[in-house]
């Protein structure tokens, strides 16, 4: 059974005068991992960023059309964005911990949602830092700065980080773009389990990564969603032919 | 290929041409030339200012800064005055420091409080529009000549105080704390949007993206991450108001008392210098203890400025790892 989580209705994303998506109409389906693939500058990010709000962060950023979550426009006014984010979360490209301890970086999220029994606390990050393959590496040196940690480690906190709002829907920006093969297989085993319980987006730029991950794959090309369909099927049978270009190494 | 025997012929050994050895010597010679001049310079003012200060302690005992033993009646007493021109000279400095606390730590904390929050408003809250605007408006206090601020506070604010709180004297430490504020807190603002500033915009992302919101974000993120930044500009903040001349000359009331009211009249250390200096009779020993007064204040602000310098690296220690 299929069933669309997120629905998205004649997207264009500008930021000032640079268009940077151009009508993507897109059905996102729950439970389902899903892989945004393309060449650099396709407005994938853009178009991650834009189901959680993230994009209004950024200054210069006009939308026009609609995203749907559960039949819900996001983009309401009455909707609350600090909730929006809360149930849809998000790995960065780039490992963005804060500069203090690798215990606050974890507590930090269930602590501004209101949890103040440091049981729970203390059980949920064990929980998504064993998730995240992270825990045995940093169980008993909680207190040392995050920073202090190597590039694939912070990477994977962040995951881990993402995980204790525990999310419905969780973004994933290239969340396996500086790690070694190891942890890069960890995480695809992650990304494996977590559909049980979440909706995934992916964005990557290793196709072999997208293929072996992901249930649905949309390519993006200067802004426009080329195609989208079950990955088996776009990775051996793709109906566009720049999708096939793409796909076997003939431009991007 | 034919293999270049002689090696002059390569084209990797061209050497430089004697014209761009010339301009880059000259380049070179012109900079550093330049800041040794400036280097110098400091140095020998930092040495005048040491030779003429320590020059205080061959005729007046370092303890005589500090307090002037009298006896009256038989008994012993302690006078805690700066009355350089008495006839019985009294050079303590303790009157002269405390004003200069008194007045200063107030401005201080009245500059934290305002400036911080305004440096916030600037980094975080405000549209890009009201930034732009408000900006220069703020820092152009922190270029209004000192005496124009003072006469202000000296005409105009006086008075008003003078309805308001009721002061033992019109003009007094709480006024010159006021007139410091006015300079110190375009200083504290926009160190606070610089040390908010250079927190990277990764961290803030990843604090909204958790799900927190805009207050969350700044006082549990931008503020611990920004903190060191945050002292930093405080002392400094200090500092500008210790070293400040002309805005505490004007409107402080001048009187060197060993009083603890803020509504009193309190005399800082620079207004003494820079009230006395030019009617002391050179190489007397008030002219020497004037120079002292100069050289401690140059010690407090020198060693603020090196703290502040140490917490602003730490911070960028502490950000980029």
């Amino acid at each position: 059974m299929r069933k669309v989580k997120i629905k998205v209705n004649e997207l264009s994303v500008f930021f000032n005068f640079l268009q940077a998506l151009n009508r993507v109409s897109i059905e996102i389906y729950g439970n389902k991992v899903t892989a945004i693939i393309g060449p650099s500058g396709c407005g994938k990010t853009s178009f991650l960023r834009t189901i959680n709000r993230m994009n209004e962060l950024i200054i210069g950023f006009r939308k026009k059309g609609e995203v749907l979550i559960d039949n819900i426009n996001i983009y309401n006014n009455n909707i609350d964005v600090v909730n929006l984010r809360r149930l849809v979360g998000m790995v960065f490209q780039s490992s963005n911990l804060f500069p203090k301890s690798i215990y606050e970086n974890l507590a930090f999220a269930p602590k501004i949602h209101g949890i103040k029994d440091q049981k729970i606390i203390d059980e949920l990050i064990e929980e998504t830092c064993t998730k995240a393959a992270i825990w045995e590496e940093i169980k008993d040196r909680l207190e040392v700065n995050a920073l202090t940690l190597s590039a694939g480690q912070q990477q994977r906190l962040c995951i881990a980080r993402a995980l204790t709002i525990q999310p419905d829907i969780l973004l994933m920006d290239e969340p396996a773009s500086m790690l070694d093969p190891i942890s890069t297989a960890k995480i695809e085993e992650l990304i494996f389990d977590l559909k049980k319980k979440y909706t995934i987006i992916v964005v990557t730029h290793n196709m072999q990564q997208a293929a072996r991950i992901s249930d649905f794959t949309a390519f993006f090309y200067l802004g426009q969603l080329v195609e989208y369909d079950k990955t088996t099927k776009l990775f051996t049978n793709p109906s566009n032919k720049q999708t096939e270009d793409y796909l076997t190494g003939r431009f991007g | 290929m034919e293999r270049v025997n002689d090696l002059n012929k390569s084209p990797y050994a061209k050497s430089k041409s004697k014209k761009t050895l010339l301009k880059e010597r000259i380049i070179k010679y012109f900079f550093t030339i330049n800041s040794l001049v400036v280097i110098i310079i400091f140095t020998l003012i930092f040495v005048f200012l040491l030779q003429e200060g320590l020059k205080a302690l061959d005729v007046i005992a370092i303890k005589d800064f500090v307090y002037k033993t009298v006896f009256e009646n038989g008994e012993e007493g302690k006078l805690y005055q700066w009355y350089p021109t008495s006839e019985q000279p009294r050079f303590s400095l303790i009157p002269l420091i405390l004003g200069s606390l008194l007045i200063s730590i107030p401005a201080t904390l009245i500059s934290t409080v305002f400036g911080i929050s305004v440096g916030i408003y600037l980094s975080e809250i405000a549209s890009i529009k009201t930034r732009e605007f408000l900006k220069p408006i703020i820092e152009i206090f922190a270029g209004i000549p000192t005496v124009v601020l003072g006469f202000f506070m000296l005409v105009v604010v006086a008075s008003i105080f003078q309805d308001i709180f009721n002061p033992v004297n019109r003009l007094n430490a709480f006024l010159a704390s006021i007139g410091l504020s006015f300079i110190i807190i375009p200083i504290i603002s926009s160190l606070t949007e610089d040390a908010f500033n250079a927190v990277p915009k990764e961290i803030r992302m990843a604090s909204y993206a958790l799900g927190a919101s805009k207050f969350q974000t700044v006082f549990r993120v931008l503020i611990p991450t920004a903190m060191s930044g945050l002292s930093a500009s405080i002392i400094l903040g200090f500092g500008r108001a210790i070293g400040e001349t002309m805005i505490v000359l004007m409107a402080s009331g001048n009187a060197a008392e060993l009083s603890f009211e803020l509504f009193r009249s309190a005399r800082t250390m620079t207004a003494t210098i820079a009230a006395e200096l030019g009617e002391v009779s050179q190489d007397s020993a008030h002219y020497f203890a004037l120079f002292f007064i100069g050289l401690v204040l140059f010690v407090i602000t020198f060693i603020l400025n090196m703290v502040a310098e140490l917490i602003l690296n730490r911070m960028r220690n502490k950000i980029n790892y």
